[in-house]
């Protein structure tokens, strides 16, 4: 296993590099450091002298890839391209465009993103999959059928409906959750509940849909039969065995998800004033801050290839017939 | 639920108790930047440095047209006009203008760890276990002369990013110079520490930046620059401590995102307490404010109510707590609950907080009369305009052709009616490109833009469209006809954005056009190829705004400059329609340095009727500001120029507790009904589930 893992971790290396690369060509491809330069400078009249302080000082005045002025290796070395990679892979992200560290900024706000992702997660996972085992308990009812179309029904409204609508609800009209803020530490409850119930009915029908039907492929297999002819009950057959036998594929969407949890959710936070990741980085687009860009892309790679890796753990541990080659 | 009922009401975001306190309560919807008055140049960063520096200059408060008085001075500077050799001579012949500013002797920084000679040597292993700048004690020390020098000397450091640096230099003697040595310097000084560490500017020297003594300081600029003093109540100018720059300077404090830049340090009102730009601010009174007291003097149109704390010590209240709020809905919804004190509108909650009455005045609707709520409006110091490229073939040059084209034009592009439709009323036609406050605007009749208005029975009236298309006809174009193709005439306007609401801006464009028969191409580009485009001339009509950086008339008929033209500076100027009209150049050059008076508001009318009749803008319109304000908060003032107005504002937090508390009043009941339906469908579920298993074993048992 140990040596699957570093294998895997190898494979990451060149995936890395291959998104930074990607990242440094799609984000040049739209602005040019100029623009950059004016952005930040946010002056109403910037003067070449300006931009050319700009880029100096933020390392934007060498080529992006090659360095046709350079002799040897350094024209490969002395580039945009070179000089701001090798720092991401000692996960040293560096000061922002715009002077502030993006280490310690994604220190600050990973912890309130986690705070509202972890409980939204798996208060989520348990509503849907106990729902979905209800569904498949009473399956082919009228319960059954009523909780499809309520799926259908949820699946089709937006998710900012739920949001806008709930926000109306519990805290302008009922008065019982603060309509958005955040609070660290123990008062921190009453401003995740609102935005964490919102998020696990928003995903609500999807899962829902989704869980019934791996579960339903499990209902009729030889397994059952036989814990039903056991004198199971019902609702054990399903808990113990179905729900056992159904986790490979819940472990596949699952799992790699877990490790990017740290990186937020856009619009719960914007909404919530939940000061968490969510926007760091389409703030830092917008803002054309390609030092955090190219941070959060690596970082976002780096959390999904480690959620990939830890999925084919989990493989191992549900299904001991998986074996690491 | 039931911890809830400890924090009453349930609903307040704020930590327990925080509304019971004299502080305002604030939102910002989006992260500052920049804090370092060095290089901060936005209106959101502005709002929270203006209150925690304070540069030699302000603008009184409560007064109309603006005015400066001294803020940090004991009076306003002594200005002295010198020839060649540095003597005393006249304004006219003036080849140097000398600023001597003596400072009052009473001010004092906010208490901070870099007053504190051992706070500027920490251990690195210190340095890694700050927060903030407070977990260390702290000091203080008296504003002198050498510190508003010192800030003038940051400007120069190319890398530090002064967006007026290069204006400056225009002015300041001897600025460009001292700018090229020490730029040079500390290029150096980064190349041999790369771990950072402090760049001392005291040993070097600006030739025109004199400290006399600890309290005066003498700025020499060249020839006349009145506008000068308004520089000087910008935050550019406020003082730094060299101590407060070494402090910072530290090797560490960077990583820990310690700086001039997030943890500014002044001699205002409020110092900065708390400082998570995603999250939440804090300001709170700074204990060393020296002594400023509330306006006692009120131009004519001012409510005598804001008179009432006439001479009570400032700041007349205990601190701001900003708090970032991204998204308009909850913004709003928790300034109706009263968790905010004051706000804008929305264009989402327009109609739910404004009427407009039929001569088109702007009112509050009864829910927001039932409330309490006020509200504040004020035509901006800004101008929105269509700009004609004047170097463009078609649309551009002061021929007769072109100009009759372009106020066919501006009488057809309906400015009243874009107000009503896209902006809720809130605006005001412009007749020229000065807006109300500004020295030389003079409201119709006498500053009619004749060319596209009429003045009939005491109202502006528009000109006919048969009257531009008659301008048409005269351009060339009959019909809106291009006789080289035979055509309609193709016009192109730059657009930037193409957002579903910028969907409706363009379509109403195009339907302006077409009044005139004109084809009016739309090229939507991102805001970076855009401005590409003005930059090199190519764009043909564009949308542009400017807002004032001070009150003078100069500020906004330089941007109609011809060597400020965009494309005769290369990109670097500001008059993007590139329109250069000798006689108008002739008249700004002498009118830029006139004081304010008969003779520059003569120079200026003529300025203002040639730009007229040229057009080489559609004079779009002035945006008016409202905002909306709770009953508790007083001492409201929409005073455009000031950004330091923070310190005037007052709160009663016992009214805002009370009117919080009637307002946000839980409701329990429905609590209950939720659990017990919550509770009833769990146990229906179970019932159902057993009579099921009930029913299947009945059924095997039959079939046994």
């Amino acid at each position: 296993m140990l040596k699957y893992l570093i294998r895997r971790l190898l494979y990451a290396i060149p995936i890395l590099i291959g998104v930074n690369l990607i990242t440094f060509a799609l984000f040049f491809m739209v602005n040019t450091p100029d623009d950059m330069a004016r952005i930040h400078l946010g002056a109403k009249q910037t003067t070449p002298e300006m931009i050319a302080a700009w880029k100096q000082a933020h390392g934007y005045d060498k080529p992006l890839f090659f360095n046709g002025n350079a002799e040897g290796l350094d024209t490969l070395t002395d580039t945009l391209f070179f000089q701001q990679s090798v720092r991401l892979f000692t996960f040293d992200f560096g000061l922002s465009d715009s002077g502030r560290d993006i280490g310690a900024d994604i220190q600050q706000r990973m912890w309130p993103s986690l705070a509202l992702a972890l409980p939204t997660f798996l208060l989520g996972l348990w509503v849907n999959i106990t729902l979905a085992l209800v569904a498949v308990l009473f399956r082919y009812s009228r319960v059954d059928k009523t909780a499809l179309v309520a799926a259908v029904l949820l699946m089709s409204i937006s998710g900012l409906f739920y949001i806008i609508g709930g926000q109306v609800l519990f805290s302008k009209v009922l008065h019982w959750v603060p309509i958005s803020g955040y609070q660290p530490g123990a008062d921190a409850w009453r401003f995740l509940i609102l935005p964490v119930l919102i998020g696990v009915f928003a995903g609500l029908g999807a899962g829902l849909r989704w869980y019934r039907t791996l579960f339903l492929e499990e209902v009729n297999k030889d397994y059952v039969r036989t814990a039903r002819a056991k004198g199971l009950s019902e609702w054990r057959t399903l808990s113990r065995h179905v729900l056992r036998n159904g986790l490979l594929p819940i472990l596949t969407g699952v799992v790699v998800v877990i490790p990017t949890l740290f990186m937020g959710s856009l619009v719960m936070e914007s909404f919530f004033g939940i000061p968490g990741l969510g926007s760091y980085t389409i703030e830092a687009i917008q803002g054309q801050d390609f030092a955090i860009v190219k941070a959060m892309v690596f970082l976002g790679a780096v959390l999904y290839i480690a959620g990939l890796i830890l999925t084919d753990i989990a493989y191992a541990w549900a299904d001991p017939r998986v074996r690491f080659k | 639920m039931g911890l809830a009922g400890c924090h009453i009401p349930w609903n307040d975001p704020y930590p327990a108790g925080t509304t019971a306190k004299p502080i305002l309560l604030r939102a910002f919807s989006a992260p500052p930047k920049h804090l370092d008055p060095v290089m901060s140049y936005s209106s959101n960063e502005w709002g929270i440095i203006s209150q925690i520096y304070e540069p030699p200059l302000q603008y009184a408060y409560l007064k109309q047209p603006y005015t400066l008085e001294p803020l940090t001075l004991t009076r306003m500077p002594d200005v002295r006009y010198l020839n060649e050799k540095g003597q005393e001579t006249t304004r006219d012949r003036a080849a140097f203008s000398e600023y001597t500013l003596h400072l009052r002797g009473d001010v004092r920084y906010q208490p901070h760890p870099a007053f504190l000679a051992p706070n500027r040597e920490l251990s690195a292993e210190r340095i890694a276990q700050l927060t903030t700048p407070y977990e260390l004690p702290t000091g203080s020390r008296a504003l002198t002369a050498d510190d508003y020098a010192y800030a003038i000397k940051r400007m120069g450091v190319r890398a530090y990013q002064s967006p007026i640096l290069d204006t400056m230099m225009a002015h300041i003697v001897g600025l460009k110079k001292y700018s090229e040595n020490v730029s040079q310097a500390y290029e150096k000084l980064k190349e041999t520490r790369s771990g950072g560490g402090f760049f001392d500017l005291r040993p070097y020297a600006i030739e025109g930046v004199q400290v006399v003594d600890t309290q005066t300081l003498k700025i020499r600029i060249k020839g006349v620059y009145p506008q000068f003093l308004y520089w000087l109540s910008m935050n550019f100018f406020a003082p730094i401590a060299w101590e407060v720059d070494a402090f910072y300077s530290q090797p560490g404090m960077k990583e820990k995102n310690l700086s001039l830049d997030t943890w500014p340090v002044g001699t205002g009102p409020y110092m900065l307490v708390e400082n998570n730009p995603n999250f939440r601010m804090r300001l709170m009174p700074n204990p060393n404010f020296h002594a400023e007291s509330y306006p006692c003097e009120a131009s004519e149109g001012v409510s005598r109510a804001l008179l009432d704390d006439c001479d009570q010590p400032l700041p007349r209240n205990g601190g701001v707590l900003y708090t970032l709020e991204k998204e308009s809905v909850p913004y709003w919804n928790k300034f109706m609950q009263g968790y905010y004190d004051a706000s804008g509108v929305s264009s989402d909650a327009f109609d739910q907080a404004v009427q407009l009455s039929s001569s088109g005045n702007i009112g509050l609707t009864p829910i927001m009369q039932e409330k309490g709520i006020r509200f504040l409006g004020g035509v901006q110091p800004t101008i929105m305009y269509f700009g004609f490229n004047m170097v463009d073939p078609v649309i551009g040059g002061l021929g007769e052709n072109q100009r009759a084209l372009r106020q066919a034009v501006s009488i057809a592009l309906n400015m009243e009616e874009y107000i009503s439709i896209f902006l809720n009323g809130r605006g005001v036609a412009a007749q020229g490109p000065l807006p109300p406050g500004i020295f030389g605007y003079e409201p119709p009749p006498v500053g009619i833009n004749p060319f596209v208005y009429r003045w009939e029975n005491g109202q502006l009236v528009r000109r006919s469209l048969d009257e531009a298309r008659a301008l048409l006809e005269k351009a060339g174009y009959a019909n809106g006809i291009d006789p080289a193709t035979g055509k309609p005439l193709k016009l192109y306007f730059e657009a930037v954005g193409a957002s579903p609401d910028d969907q409706a801006r363009l379509a109403w464009l195009r339907k302006q056009f077409a009044k005139l028969g004109i084809d009016l191409v739309i090229r939507a580009t991102d805001y970076n190829r855009f401005q590409d485009k003005m930059r090199q001339g190519k764009g043909q009509i564009f949308m542009w705004g400017w807002n004032a950086d001070y009150p003078d008339p100069e500020n906004f008929l330089f941007l109609l400059y011809g060597k400020n033209g965009v494309v005769a500076t290369g990109g670097n100027g500001v008059n993007y329609a590139n329109y250069a009209n000798p006689e108008f150049d002739r008249l700004f050059e002498q009118m830029q340095t006139l004081p304010n008076g008969p003779e520059r508001l003569r120079m200026i009318r003529t300025m203002v009727h040639i730009v007229q009749q040229d057009a080489p803008w559609v004079f779009g319109f002035y945006p008016r500001a409202l905002a909306l304000y709770h009953h508790w908060y007083h001492n409201a003032w929409p005073n455009m120029m000031a950004n330091n107005t923070t310190k005037y504002l007052r709160v009663d937090a016992a009214e805002r507790v009370e009117r919080i508390r009637q307002w946000n009043e839980p409701n329990r009941s429905a609590l209950w009904i939720g659990l017990a339906a919550l509770l009833g469908m769990g146990a229906g579920a179970i019932w159902l589930y057993r009579r099921r298993q009930q029913q299947r074993a009945r059924e095997e048992g039959g079939s046994c």
